[in-house]
């Protein structure tokens, strides 16, 4: 198995550690990643506002170099905000020949033009459906043992377009989850925003919801999670958040996969993430859980289904 | 009865582009406030959606405008999908702060601050560096404290090894789109 792989700015930044684990759980998984070659930045949340034009043009070069160079393979973007940006493209502008035409103009500037022949895949979707639970579930070699992990899925990866997940309740996360040894956090707050952007133009705006989700995280030994930018938002802030905002370590969805499958921490750059504290990390060396799953939600959920 | 009449101005031609299209856009908009209800940002918005899409279907182009509304909204896409109408709001709140910026005002600056600096920072860079990017954002914003704010963080960040010196191995590599897209809409 084969992706071209398009890690996003964010990910050669401070969300390094996503990088790093994305790449070393595809390794364990058999799956092998060709980074787009000259990949340039999607305009995350910020070219809207500035030009709808550029808004796609943006991740259309990209697609373009894909094309090109990487001709067949599905793109695999982990950053929520690149996943979306890229779809955008195919969903909105091929198939809309003004606007196709358009893009291709602008991206001539640069030597491009994109056909609309790549799909565009989140890793959620190539972890469930490509490669299959069974296949990821028989990587773990030293499983989570019961840690509460509360499944963060954010928006974008779910919003506006229904592509591998139900929008309203995502399951995917959940099923990776329990693959690992984990115990899904039963909560309500996977799909609510973190506030994205606004947490820089209008934090005192973004804060309300991060203390909403710090909150419902109550009782979770963790929060994992599959975006930078709600990376960044659930774990620098929890610091700011008032009444509530207990103490939560956030993690990215990889970096528990690869320490299930046997990886050693150094190996996901777990001394990057600023809400683990000394407590939290000793928790996770010695698989400290063993949450006897409890009574209630269990219950619920054999009702629900 | 104190009220100032709305100026009779007439637009640019390119804010009347960005209205007439989003009045077609959510001409359907049937006013059940969905939007509003699914909004995780709606308290402090000082128009609901809803209202706002009525004021778009009737071009009340001032009153657009004095809202804080649009630029509250952080892309989350919960009121496109519950939508009943199928109509691409997350979209039209995009819309609205490209229209706002057509008259440039000081506090619409201000809320585009960090549209602005991150655009030019792609521009400059090809990558977003945030190391530069924040930076740029504190002199759009033009307020002394902002940086104080993030210097926790900062120092946080840093000890984490979560920030590196901008890497300009890719300088000026969007240059000629980003060019020839600024062409193109002065064009159109």
């Amino acid at each position: 198995m084969k992706y071209a792989y398009y890690p996003g700015c964010s990910l050669q930044e401070s969300a390094h550690e996503f990088d790093v684990s994305v790449r070393a759980v595809m390794d364990r998984l058999g799956v092998e990643l060709v980074e787009i070659p000259d990949w340039t930045c999607c305009g995350a949340s910020a070219a809207e506002p500035v030009s709808e034009l550029m808004n796609y043009a943006l991740p259309a070069r990209n697609l373009a170099l894909a094309e090109k160079e990487l001709a067949g393979l599905d793109v695999l973007a982990p950053c929520s905000a690149c996943y979306l940006n890229l779809l955008k493209v195919n969903r909105e502008v091929v198939g809309n020949k003004a606007l196709h035409g358009r893009v291709n103009e602008a991206l001539d500037a640069c030597g491009l033009a994109y056909d609309g022949k790549v799909r565009v895949r989140h890793i959620l979707d190539i972890l469930v459906n490509d490669i299959g639970l069974e296949a990821v579930g028989g990587k773990v070699g030293a499983d989570l043992n019961g840690m509460r992990v509360a499944p963060y899925y954010g928006c974008q990866i779910l919003r506006p377009y229904e592509v591998f997940d139900d929008p309203r309740k995502p399951v995917t996360m959940d099923s990776v989850l329990t693959a690992m040894g984990a115990q899904p956090h039963p909560w309500d707050m996977g799909a609510r925003c973190c506030g994205a952007s606004l947490m820089v133009t209008h934090p005192e705006v973004a804060m309300h919801s991060v203390e909403a989700i710090l909150t419902a995280a109550e009782g979770a030994d963790a929060i994992a999670t599959v975006c930078p930018l709600c990376q960044m938002n659930l774990e620098a802030y929890q610091h700011d958040a008032a009444a509530g905002g207990h103490h939560v370590p956030v993690l990215y969805l990889t970096q528990l996969m690869a320490l299930a499958f046997g990886l050693e921490e150094p190996a996901v750059l777990l001394d990057t993430n600023m809400s683990l504290n000394g407590s939290t990390r000793a928790g996770i060396r010695s698989r400290a859980w063993r949450h006897e799953p409890s009574g209630e939600p269990e219950e619920t959920r054999t009702e629900g289904t | 009865m104190n009220q100032t009449n709305p100026q009779a101005w007439s637009p640019d031609p390119a804010s009347r582009e960005i209205l007439d299209e989003l009045r077609g856009e959510l001409g359907a908009c049937m006013q059940c406030g969905t939007c509003t209800a699914s909004c995780p940002n709606g308290f402090a918005m000082d128009v609901t959606p809803r209202q706002m899409w009525r004021m778009v279907q009737f071009g009340m182009l001032d009153r657009i405008l004095e809202s804080r509304t649009f630029w509250m909204c952080s892309s989350c896409y919960m009121c496109t999908l519950r939508c009943p109408r199928g109509l691409k709001l997350t979209r039209a709140m995009g819309a609205l702060k490209r229209l706002a910026r057509q008259r440039g005002t000081w506090k619409v600056r201000r809320n585009s601050a960090f549209y602005d600096a991150f655009m030019d920072n792609v521009e400059k860079y090809g990558r977003v560096q945030e190391t530069s990017l924040m930076p740029g954002y504190f002199l759009k914003k033009r307020d002394p404290l902002l940086p104080l704010h993030y210097l926790p963080l900062g120092v946080r960040m840093m000890r984490a090894g979560k920030l590196h010196v901008p890497d300009g191995s890719r300088k000026g590599r969007l240059k000629a789109l980003f060019a020839k897209v600024r062409e193109m809409e002065e064009e159109s």
